[in-house]
């Protein structure tokens, strides 16, 4: 009996590894266009993980980032010597060929004790090529110590202590290289996401003191033709109930977590349903609005918003579903953003039916 | 002792054998998902004979003329029982002349395969279902092709879906033929897509067989040229198991087919078999009662020409389920004998002349079918004048052309 297993066990070793390597030499070629390590790229300097922009890297961050399982995200741009981008008021600025966009995911060990370490699962790159945009996701070393091209992705089991003192655990998903494209795609073409006018609008704590991050840009001549501080758009700070109303800061959560599909240029046209922060018609928002294609994330409730009641709108039930059949977004996230879902909720909560007329 | 100490290096040896399993299932996901990724313009990915146990979607972008082969329907398992992310189980996307075909795709927590803005899509030979009793929780469509141009789907089978097996949206120049829909909500369902032809099909035991409609507020305003001819539509009386808010929850049990507020569909040489509630309806979307926002969007069907089937219906209640259940016992009251054409005589007034009578090419025209009553239910007006003139629908349509699929069609 001992032998048969055995044999069985050789056989079926004999069997992966084989297979393993025939494909393994197929992949060698692919990955030598891009950058195989993080490090190769000389982004940073001293200790990878760190993080020490190096020469022409320029951190930044956004007034209402896209939620990622509580990841914590460290962003940086480093454009081509002497060039800048064009201001744009409504879409993501045009960057110049040669432009990268490096965001780096990471778990403090202690929400409450950043000084205890942190842990950094994932970069991802945004490469503006000759042929356009590329996506391209590096996977951290245990050893923290350099990250690595992977096509198609992969998983990491991390623990963490949250801002409550929590013990947090959960199995991290790293995206492939379609589903980077899946949400960053516009039209055909990828486009980066986060870098509008509207997101960028805000402050950051550069070495040297606090500044507007656009302005910062303008300085270092990395943006162009900004225009006078009062004709630029802001979104405001999700979770800051000082700064805009209710319906902005939903809005911006909305746009951020789902405007980049749900646009009438993103793939979830198909819908009809979208939530960019440029959309006005209420229906195309959701309002009284009735599921194409939701299957069971209707959650068996009828319209995508019914004003005044969060908990029979689809775009709740959705927002509130781990399940991967049902929830939205469908990528990107394991967890519920409790606090974006509240906050949704709120504002939905605060529209009334008799607001929003409807066509019999 | 020397005994013991075997069964423990057995048990050890099962425990090595069951971790390496597992390591080659995720090993295969990886694999499978680089391929998907890597693979050139031109190529064939082959997949291996084998039940895989994959947990995210295979995800194809951006690629011209590739093939995605199984070695055989019954060989090649994909099972997304497991599944952790992506809804899909094989999603295709932004591609030019892709076929997928020989391979069974099965469990999967939304859509088994979705394929959207591709340019050229052949299904051929492909099992979707989900396994077990049907179930609201099951996702919602088997083969999905959503604003494609040049669809084809051949010899595939759907089983299962919480909304329809095989569902073609918002495309142009479509073929489902011989196929089979089986236990699903809808069978096979044409939604807002433009020249489509249904033929040699089988859809059995579904909610609702075969279904045409066209939805307000889509990016695809209008379908249309539908042709559903020589399938075979049989007891479709499986109970509703749609999770509410969706559209197909409203398909009453016993639909054979229904053409739902699209225009110029035409019908023919089909057997429309058993089924109690609906053999086949003509309905405007008022009769979801649902609110239409939608400005741009034509909520009547016109222009449909139903001819040459054979209708045979077993002497039985029709749905007692929801509106419609309600309107068959308390306005309808056909008992047992329900016609087998319903139309529900909601009507376009600006497609009709002085005379009340339809403008030409607007009429729905019904006849020369075999054991078919027909019916106009008159809901405009509370269903007070429930008409059986099958005179008032003998005339006959054309324009209806064979679909061709060529890679050149917008």
């Amino acid at each position: 009996m001992k032998k048969i297993t055995l044999l069985i066990l050789a056989f079926l070793s004999f069997c992966v590894s084989s297979y393993l390597t025939v494909h393994e030499e197929k992949k060698e070629g692919l990955i030598l266009k891009p950058k195989a390590s993080l490090s190769a790229y000389g982004f940073f300097k001293g200790d990878l993980k760190e993080l020490n922009p190096a020469e022409g890297m320029l951190p930044y961050s956004l007034n209402t980032p896209l939620f990622s399982d509580y990841a914590l995200k460290a962003r940086f741009i480093k454009l081509p010597d002497g060039t800048g981008a064009n201001y744009d008021a409504k879409e993501v600025f045009e960057f110049p060929k040669g432009t990268v966009l490096i965001k780096n995911f990471y778990y403090f060990n202690d929400f409450r004790k950043p000084e205890k370490g942190k842990n950094i699962l994932e970069t991802r790159l945004l490469i503006h090529e000759e042929s356009g945009w590329k996506a391209y996701p590096y996977i951290w070393n245990e050893d923290q110590t350099d990250a690595f091209l992977e096509v198609a992705g992969g998983s990491k089991e991390i623990s963490w202590k949250d801002s409550d003192g929590k013990k947090q655990k959960l199995n991290y998903l790293i995206p492939n290289m379609n589903q980077c494209k899946g949400c960053h795609i516009v039209g055909k073409e990828i486009k980066p996401i986060g870098p509008t006018a509207r997101q960028l609008n805000g402050d950051f704590e550069y070495k040297h003191g606090t500044k507007n991050q656009l302005i910062h840009w303008q300085e270092t001549g990395y943006l162009k033709n900004l225009p006078e501080t009062e004709a630029i758009p802001r979104i405001f700070a999700w979770n800051d109930p000082h700064a805009g109303t209710l319906e902005q800061r939903a809005r911006g959560w909305l746009d951020i977590n789902c405007g980049h599909c749900h646009r009438p240029e993103g793939p979830a046209n198909t819908s009809g349903l979208f939530l960019d922060y440029h959309t006005k018609d209420p229906f195309q928002l959701g309002i009284f609005k009735t599921p194409v294609a939701a299957g069971r994330g209707s959650g068996g409730h009828n319209y995508a918003i019914e004003p005044g009641n969060p908990d029979k709108s689809i775009l709740v039930y959705r927002m509130a579903s781990t399940d991967p059949g049902e929830m939205m977004p469908e990528l990107g996230r394991t967890l519920v953003h409790e606090e974006g879902l509240a906050l949704v909720k709120e504002w939905i909560q605060s529209l009334e039916a008799k607001d929003f007329e409807v066509k019999e | 002792m020397v005994y013991m100490k075997m069964k423990k290096l057995t048990f050890t040896s099962f425990l090595l054998l069951f971790a390496s399993l597992v390591y080659a299932q995720e090993q295969f996901q990886k694999e499978f998902q680089t391929q998907f990724i890597m693979v050139e313009d031109g190529e064939t990915i082959e997949l291996p004979t084998g039940t895989f146990n994959l947990t995210t979607s295979l995800w194809l972008d951006g690629k011209k003329n590739i093939t995605i082969k199984g070695a055989g329907r019954e060989r090649t398992i994909l099972t997304f029982k497991d599944q952790a992310s992506g809804a899909e189980g094989i999603k295709v996307t932004n591609c030019e002349k892709i076929t997928i075909e020989d391979l069974t795709v099965q469990d999967t927590k939304g859509d088994c395969i979705k394929v959207q803005e591709t340019k050229g899509i052949t299904f051929r030979n492909v099992l979707v279902e989900w396994t077990g009793k049907p179930n609201k929780k099951n996702g919602a469509y088997g083969l999905y092709p959503v604003m494609c141009t040049n669809v084809l789907i051949e010899k595939c089978e759907a089983r299962g879906a919480s909304d329809a097996g095989i569902y073609v949206g918002q495309s142009k120049h479509i073929i489902v033929r011989n196929s089979k829909a089986v236990n699903n909500v809808a069978g096979i369902e044409i939604e807002n897509s433009l020249y489509a032809d249904v033929y040699e099909n089988e859809a059995i035991g579904n909610t609702g067989g075969i279904l045409v409609f066209d939805l307000p507020g889509l990016i695809q305003k209008k379908g249309g040229y539908v042709r559903v001819f020589n399938n075979l539509i049989k007891e479709n009386n499986y109970k509703n198991f749609a999770p509410k808010g969706n559209i197909v929850a409203k398909v009453p049990d016993g639909t054979g087919v229904m053409i739902l507020a699209t225009n110029n569909v035409e019908v023919f040489d089909n057997q429309i078999i058993n089924n109690k509630t609906l053999g086949t309806g003509i309905f405007s979307y008022y009769m979801t009662e649902d609110p239409i926002t939608d400005d741009e969007y034509y909520a009547y069907p016109t222009g449909i020409y139903i001819h040459d089937n054979t209708y045979e219906r077993k002497r039985s209640k029709p749905t007692g389920k929801g509106r419609i259940g309600l309107m068959f016992r308390f306005k309808l009251k056909f008992g047992k004998d329900v016609p087998d054409i319903i139309y529900d005589g909601i009507k376009d007034a600006e497609k009709l002349d002085e005379n009340k009578q339809w403008k030409p090419g607007y009429q729905i025209c019904i006849k020369d079918n075999e054991g078919a009553e027909v019916v106009n239910i008159d809901a405009e007006n509370d269903f007070e004048n429930i008409t059986f003139d099958a005179d008032t629908y003998n005339c006959a349509l054309n324009g209806f052309e064979k679909v061709i699929l060529g890679s050149n069609q917008e």
